[in-house]
C-alpha cells in the first residue's frame, strides 16, 4: 500500500497559499496525471517528485536521484535491456 | 551500484555473518517483503542472514470488527463505501466487500481520497465513506481529504479510520521480546512522511541497528549490508540509505495535515491487540467526519478465522509454512487470512514466489 512512483513535475496550478488546491500535472514515462501538492508546496515545474495515492510526499534531491538512477543503468545486465 | 557491487556486497555479507548465529532482520514493510521476493534479493542472501517480515501490511494488521463493520456499510442502503482495491477482498465474518459488492452492495474502488472526495461532491443523495487504512505514508491522504471536506462542507463524506503507526508496533515487538531480531529495515515511504530520526528511541531503548531503505534492490542490500555492519561492530544507530526521498525529520507539511487531522490514539491490531499510542483517531473537532460515530459501528471484533495464523505471521512469530492452512486450505484463490489476500501479505508472497 505504500508503493510510491517518482514522476516529474510539468505544470502547476494554484496558489501556494492555499495547499488544497495546489495541483500539478506530473508526467509518468508519458503519462500525465493530476497530483496534488498539499504536502510539497516548495515543488516547481521540472522537478522529480514522489507520487503516493494522488499526492507529492517528496520533492526528490535531484543529485541523488541522478545517482540512483546511475545504479540502475548499471544493474542492468546485458541482454535485458527492451532494444 | 553496479553488478560487480552487488557481489562486493554479498561477499561481504557473508563474511560478516559466517560462524555466528543466523542474523535476523526486519523488514517492516509490505512493500518491502514483496520488493525483496519479487527483486531476487532473499534468495541471494547468504545463509546466516534471514529476514523476517513485520507488521507492516497494512491489510493484515486491520482487526476483523474494522472490516466486518466496513462491509456493514456496504450493505446499507444509500451508503457508497470508497476504498483502495487492497481491502476489497479481504474476508470478515460478513463476506468480503468484493461478495457485497456482487450483492448489490455500493463499494468503490479509489486511487486516492481525492477521487472519493469528488465522488461524494457529485453524488450527494450518497453517504459517502472512504476506509481509511494504511500506516503513515497513507494517512497524509485521509487528512487532507477530510479538512478539505470541512472546507467544502461536504455533509455526505466520512472516514472510518484505523490509520496505524510503525514505530510504536516496532517498539512493541521489541518489548514483547519473543523474537529474536537483530536489526531493522525501516520503510522508506512511510519515513518520507516520519523521517528517519523516527526510529531512535528504538536505537535507544532497545540498541537494535535502523536503517532506512528504498525499495530497489541495490537499496535494500545496501540496507541489510549497513545493518550486518553495525551489529558486527556490536553498534546500534539510525542509518539512511534513501536519502533520495526520506530526510532526518520528514515532511513538514504531511506532519503538520496529520497533527491537523489526527489526534493519537491506542490501536486494535489483527490479533496481536491493543497497542497503546499506535493509531490515529479524528481530533473532537472532526468528529462529524467519523463513520464509526455517523453510524454507530462496532470496531472493537477482532478474533480470526479458526486455525488462521495470520496474527503470528505478521509478528514473525511464526513463517507460513508453519500454518497448517498455507497453501492447502488457503490460498490466493481461496484466501481464509487477510496475508493471503493482501498482494503485500507475507503468505501471499510466499506463496506466489515458491518459498517453502
Amino acid at each position: 500500500m505504500c508503493l510510491a512512483v517518482p514522476g516529474k513535475v510539468i505544470r502547476i496550478s494554484g496558489a501556494a497559499e492555499s495547499p488544497a488546491e495546489r495541483v500539478a500535472i506530473v508526467d509518468f514515462h508519458g503519462s500525465q496525471v493530476e497530483v496534488s501538492l498539499a504536502m510539497t508546496l516548495e515543488a516547481r515545474v521540472g522537478d522529480w517528485v514522489l507520487v503516493h495515492a494522488g499526492y507529492a510526499i517528496a520533492v526528490l534531491d535531484e543529485a541523488q536521484a541522478q545517482e540512483t538512477w546511475a545504479c540502475l543503468q548499471e544493474l542492468d545486465l546485458p541482454g535485458e535491456s527492451p532494444a | 551500484m553496479d553488478v560487480t557491487s552487488v557481489q562486493a556486497v554479498l561477499d561481504e555479507l557473508g563474511r560478516l555473518t559466517a560462524g555466528r548465529p543466523v542474523m535476523q532482520i526486519m523488514e517492516v514493510c509490505g512493500t518491502h517483503t514483496v520488493s525483496l521476493f519479487r527483486s531476487g534479493v532473499k534468495s541471494m542472501l547468504p545463509a546466516g542472514v534471514r529476514l523476517l517480515s513485520g507488521p507492516g501490511c497494512p491489510v493484515c494488521v486491520t482487526s476483523q470488527g474494522y472490516i466486518d463493520a466496513a462491509c456493514d456499510l456496504a450493505g446499507r442502503q444509500g451508503v457508497t463505501v470508497c476504498t483502495y482495491g487492497d481491502m476489497v477482498r479481504v474476508p470478515g465474518r460478513l463476506g468480503s466487500l468484493a461478495e457485497r459488492r456482487g450483492q448489490g452492495g455500493h463499494v468503490v474502488v479509489v486511487y486516492s481520497t481525492r477521487d472519493a472526495l469528488r465522488y461524494a461532491a457529485a453524488h450527494p443523495a450518497e453517504q459517502v465513506v472512504f476506509l481509511a487504512v494504511g500506516f503513515e505514508t497513507t494517512a497524509p491522504a485521509t487528512a487532507a481529504a477530510v479538512l478539505e471536506a470541512r472546507r467544502l462542507g461536504l455533509a455526505n463524506f466520512t472516514v472510518l479510520t484505523a490509520h496505524k503507526l510503525v514505530v510504536p508496533a516496532m517498539l512493541a515487538l521489541l518489548a514483547e521480546g519473543q523474537v529474536p531480531i537483530r536489526g531493522f529495515l525501516c520503510p522508506g515511504h512511510v519515513s518520507v512522511i516520519i523521517g528517519a530520526a523516527a526510529y531512535e528511541p528504538i536505537v535507544r531503548q532497545f540498541a537494535k541497528p535502523c536503517v532506512v531503505a528504498g525499495f530497489e534492490p541495490p537499496q535494500m542490500l545496501q540496507g541489510i549490508l549497513h545493518i550486518a555492519r553495525q551489529v558486527a561492530a556490536g553498534q546500534a544507530c539510525v542509518e539512511n540509505v534513501y536519502g533520495v526521498a526520506v530526510s532526518a525529520r520528514g515532511n513538514p507539511a504531511a506532519l503538520k495535515l496529520l497533527e491537523e487531522a489526527f489526534a493519537i490514539s491506542d490501536a486494535v491490531w489483527r490479533a496481536i491487540g491493543v497497542i497503546p499510542a499506535s493509531g490515529l483517531e479524528l481530533r473532537a473537532e472532526l468528529a462529524d467526519f467519523d463513520a464509526a460515530r455517523r453510524f454507530d459501528l462496532d470496531l472493537s471484533a477482532n478474533d480470526e478465522a479458526p486455525g488462521c495464523l495470520c496474527g503470528q505471521v505478521i509478528q514473525g512469530k511464526v513463517t507460513p509454512a508453519d500454518c497448517p492452512l498455507f497453501g492447502q486450505a488457503c490460498t490466493p484463490m481461496h484466501a481464509i487470512g487477510p496475508c493471503m489476500v493482501s498482494s503485500e501479505g507475507t503468505c501471499a508472497a510466499w506463496y506466489k514466489y515458491g518459498e517453502k
